[in-house]
């Protein structure tokens, strides 16, 4: 009885820690998520008295699909340049945290130089060296390569190529958090498992695939779940611009703010449940 | 019979030379060799100017002169050292004021954050409550939510309560967990202190004191790393969101970024009001010193601090498990 009431204490002050992100998630998270979608059905008008709402059915979503030929289009664009760096993130990232791995001089500097960007990449600053050119590849000599190959593709794989050479910097800034996730789960990796490879005569190219990756596959994970988020969220996204220039407009106003949020935020979702379960599958069949 | 011989032992030797030259370059087992090293180095290093290359180019380019700029001849090193360029950003930005606002919009809301995690990962580290995993689990969900869903109700919130345009829109959401990637510092402070030996506890218990002094006394000062790991990677994620900041904090509080946006529009205006004398239009210079003005103090804390955000990441130990 007494063990019980002990137990029962315990709980009592480990709820009162976690207490104000409980007080917290209901206020801030939780309300606004169904208030929100609550908006999302309703037609908002202010007025000095406060918000007027009149229940709208599914008007919005359909105006978002029919009518605002811009949302769709800006939608289309996201995920399309999503799909396009998401990978390219993972992949070189994990590039270079290998070669960080490497016994290498100045890899705090290196390392250093690799985070900057996570430090200094605000939207407006991203803005600027957008407008000045500068985050395609910085060599005219690869331009004129360029040039070849882009006069010979043509249709997806042009706007493709044209997307990734105009924003490589930017997508490679991207990666910064992702390096150091990497670079942290590689340092723990045991060395002993490396040993036992190597006198069962496994080459480093061997040892990549068969005991870097698998023991890498929960940070690729990790890693692409945070890459979807943080690239979802960025401030210079069109689709996080088209909805802030929504909430202000007369004629839309917050309810349909809030549809076009929903959508947005369900997108996220299957593209994260179908990341996720692309490359669980992928690694099952792998095995 | 002995030509065949003599051939042998020259194969013997060549093959000898090629494996001590492949061990050269490509290195013996577990000992990289010289080519792979050069390998190595080589794409570090590109790699490494591809990421820097915004950064040269905007310094090169804020020193430069309207001449420099014209002239074709000059590329990266400007003729003169031109500071000018810097004395407009300067004004345009309203620097030292900015400042002030930004910093003040910024380390009040991160304090709070890194504070409140704290206390909530060592609730989650430390005790046992029942619906501990779900809610846990929910903390790890809220990460996904996109601040876009939130941004409406919590702005119509704010209205409702006047507190649009004060630091309160900011700092209220910290102060319960609930601010700019809550749930990676309260993983973060998980991490932490799950790894602090339960003995401590037990003896200060023993001591007879109770549950909240051993938080205060022996688990925060412990934590040390982890709380400036947290306020470092706040500060600088409440220093560079500019999209809930111009909606929540209005017209009354700026921050730098907000001020780097509206850059051309502010300068124009300042070049009207004053007499169109010495008036000039904005160009690359000005704006590249006004960007890099604008990075500056990120800049000069991450060069004292770096070591901590590359900790960080390793802390967060999401690379543990």
């Amino acid at each position: 009885m007494k063990q019980l009431s002990l137990k029962n204490k315990k709980s009592l002050v480990g709820y009162s820690f976690i207490f104000p992100w409980i007080i917290g998630f209901l206020i801030f998270t939780a309300f606004p998520l169904v208030y929100s979608l609550f908006l999302s059905f309703q037609q908002v008008k202010l007025t000095p008295n406060g918000i007027v709402t009149t229940y709208v059915k599914f008007e919005n979503y359909i105006y978002a699909f029919t009518v605002d030929i811009q949302y769709t289009q800006v939608l289309l664009r996201f995920l399309r340049e999503l799909v396009i760096s998401t990978p390219i993130i993972i992949v070189f990232s994990l590039i270079i945290a290998l070669l960080l791995n490497q016994p290498i001089r100045w890899r705090t500097f290196f390392r250093m130089v690799f985070f900057l960007p996570v430090i200094i990449a605000s939207g407006p600053v991203i803005m600027d060296l957008m407008e000045q050119d500068v985050t395609s590849i910085p060599s005219i000599e690869e331009y004129a390569i360029f040039d070849a190959v882009l006069s010979n593709t043509e249709g997806l794989f042009h706007t493709i190529l044209t997307y990734l050479m105009e924003n490589l910097v930017i997508i490679l800034w991207y990666s910064g958090v992702q390096i150091l996730m990497f670079l942290a789960a590689l340092q723990k990796t045991d060395r002993q498992v490396y040993k036992a490879a190597k006198i069962d005569g496994a080459s480093n190219w061997e040892c990549f695939w068969k005991v870097t990756l698998p023991t890498l596959f929960p940070m690729i994970i990790v890693n692409l779940i945070y890459t979807i988020v943080t690239y979802s969220i960025f401030a210079l996204n069109p689709v996080v611009e088209h909805i802030q220039s929504q909430m202000f407009e007369i004629s839309t106003g917050f309810g349909y703010a809030s549809a076009l949020s929903w959508i947005y935020f369900l997108v996220i979702t299957l593209v994260l449940v179908i990341g996720v379960g692309v490359l669980i599958l992928g690694n099952k069949k792998y095995r | 019979m002995m030509d065949s011989k003599q051939k042998m032992i020259q194969k013997k030797n060549m093959s000898a030379y090629l494996t001590k030259i492949k061990s050269f370059f490509l290195g013996v087992q577990g000992n990289n060799g010289f080519f792979l090293k050069l390998c190595v180095y080589s794409l570090l290093i590109v790699i490494g100017f591809v990421y820097l290359y915004p950064l040269i180019y905007m310094g090169s380019y804020s020193f430069k002169s309207l001449e420099d700029l014209l002239n074709p001849l000059i590329n990266w090193i400007p003729s003169t050292v031109y500071l000018e360029n810097y004395m407009i950003a300067f004004q345009v930005l309203n620097f030292f004021p900015t400042l002030g606002q930004t910093l003040y919009v910024t380390i009040i809301p991160s304090i709070a954050q890194t504070a409140i995690a704290a206390i909530i990962g060592y609730g989650f580290a430390r005790y046992e409550f029942p619906f501990k995993k779900i809610i846990f689990g929910i903390v790890l969900i809220t990460f996904i939510i996109p601040p876009q869903v939130l941004m409406i109700p919590r702005y119509v919130f704010f209205n409702e309560l006047e507190l649009i345009g004060s630091i309160f829109s900011f700092l209220l959401p910290a102060l319960f967990g609930q601010g700019l990637n809550s749930t990676i510092f309260i993983l973060i402070f998980y991490q932490f202190f799950r790894m602090m030996p339960k003995a401590l506890e037990e003896a200060a218990n023993l001591d007879g004191a109770g549950n909240f002094r051993v938080f205060l006394t022996i688990a925060i000062p412990m934590a040390v790393p982890a709380i400036i790991i947290a306020f470092l990677f706040s500060f600088v994620w409440y220093w560079n969101e500019t999209t809930l900041a111009s909606l929540y904090l209005g017209n009354e509080l700026t921050t730098i970024p907000i001020q780097l946006e509206k850059f051309s529009a502010t300068f124009d205006e300042l070049n009207n009001s004053q007499n169109s004398e010495g008036a000039q239009d904005i160009n690359e210079g000005i704006s590249m010193a006004g960007t890099l003005l604008s990075i500056l103090p990120l800049l000069i804390v991450y060069i004292f601090t770096q070591r901590w955000f590359v900790e960080g990441v390793d802390r967060s130990g999401i690379t543990g498990e």
